[in-house]
């Protein structure tokens, strides 16, 4: 936290250098905006999260998104995460919920990645109107098979790493 | 309907819908729940404020012709590596890495190069695992994630070159 507002606290430096106070400003402006757009579906995600985590039964997540799992928790993993509405502030805390209810690394990688690059959301709110819609859709079908591929080799390295211990 | 819109309304239909679900459990596992949702939500403000802020700052002062230039269609492997290295580097907001990814491709960027940057920003871009990833979830859980994301950008890139796309 201190190490980023320090950083920030640089770079408006030298933007007001190199651009006045009205270059400050307009990024101020521009950003408090973004920013007040987001808020509600930050308020949005962490309902869901909390939401998620108190109903979901955890035998079954456990069992269905669990260390022995296998494909199909790594598949349904990453089918969640390419279903999932909203922003990082939905997918974090929903990972976040799932990961203390009983899914391991595996499932959870395979969620979070196939959230960041398969995901709907971020891919038709700003990636096709700037990257252009033949860039995107090309990009999301090299995509689709890393988010079961990460979760497979984020659980191939964890029980490497961690022999012993309980999916935490 | 703007796809913005749609999104909201599919994202607070689901509020509802696990809403609904938790208070049919019991109104004390819905208030119980709420209470917990907000409470996540007023500790997590203060830095998401500082993370979308910060980083319209940060992106400012990042020379785009530094990036742009590394990138071209003849940098082979070695463009992918600096894609991957510049993606992860670059601030995380929404934006960001598009606009740069954008500007690259129409600067004369190699399409398997950009596409590596944008996969590697997406996946694991430093400013964003600090800000917005560690604050949600367990720090290990994200170091983690982030480790074993290293390698996909360089499989998309080598995917990209081989069927010549986009």
């Amino acid at each position: 936290m201190i190490t980023i507002g320090v950083l920030v606290a640089v770079s408006a430096t030298l933007v007001w250098r190199r651009d006045g106070a009205s270059g400050v400003l307009d990024i101020l402006i521009h950003d408090l905006a973004l920013f007040g757009g987001i808020l509600p579906r930050v308020l949005a995600g962490c309902l869901l999260g909390a939401f998620i985590a108190e109903i979901l039964p955890h035998d079954k997540v456990s069992r269905s998104l669990g260390p022995d799992s296998g494909l199909k928790g790594l598949l349904i993993g990453a089918a969640f995460g390419a279903i999932l509405p909203g922003g990082p502030f939905t997918a974090y805390p929903v990972a976040s919920a799932l990961l203390a209810v009983g899914a391991d690394f595996g499932a959870t990688i395979a969620m979070v990645v196939s959230w960041t690059l398969i995901g709907y959301g971020r891919a038709v709110a700003w990636e096709l109107p700037i990257m252009g819609t033949d860039f995107t859709l090309w990009r999301i079908v090299i995509s689709l098979p890393l988010p079961v591929l990460a979760g497979a080799f984020g659980r191939f390295v964890y029980v490497r790493m961690y022999p012993k211990s309980e999916p935490s | 309907m703007s796809a913005a819109l749609l999104i909201d309304i599919i994202l607070w239909g689901s509020v509802a819908a696990v809403g609904l679900i938790a208070y049919r459990c019991g109104p004390k596992v819905m208030t119980a729940s709420l209470r917990e949702g907000v409470l996540d939500f007023v500790n997590i403000v203060p830095r998401i404020a500082l993370g979308v802020i910060g980083s319209g700052y940060i992106a400012a002062v990042i020379p785009q012709e530094v990036i742009t230039g590394w990138l071209g269609p003849n940098s082979g492997w070695l463009g992918v590596l600096v894609a991957v290295i510049a993606g992860a580097a670059t601030p995380g907001g929404p934006v960001v890495g598009f606009s740069i990814g954008a500007v690259a491709l129409r600067a004369g960027g190699g399409p398997p190069q950009v596409l590596a940057y944008v996969i590697a920003w997406a996946l694991f871009a430093f400013q964003r695992l600090l800000l917005w990833e560690i604050p949600f979830m367990p720090a290990r859980f994200v170091w983690f994630r982030a480790a074993v994301s290293v390698p996909f950008p360089f499989l998309a890139a080598a995917i990209a070159m081989a069927i010549g796309k986009p």
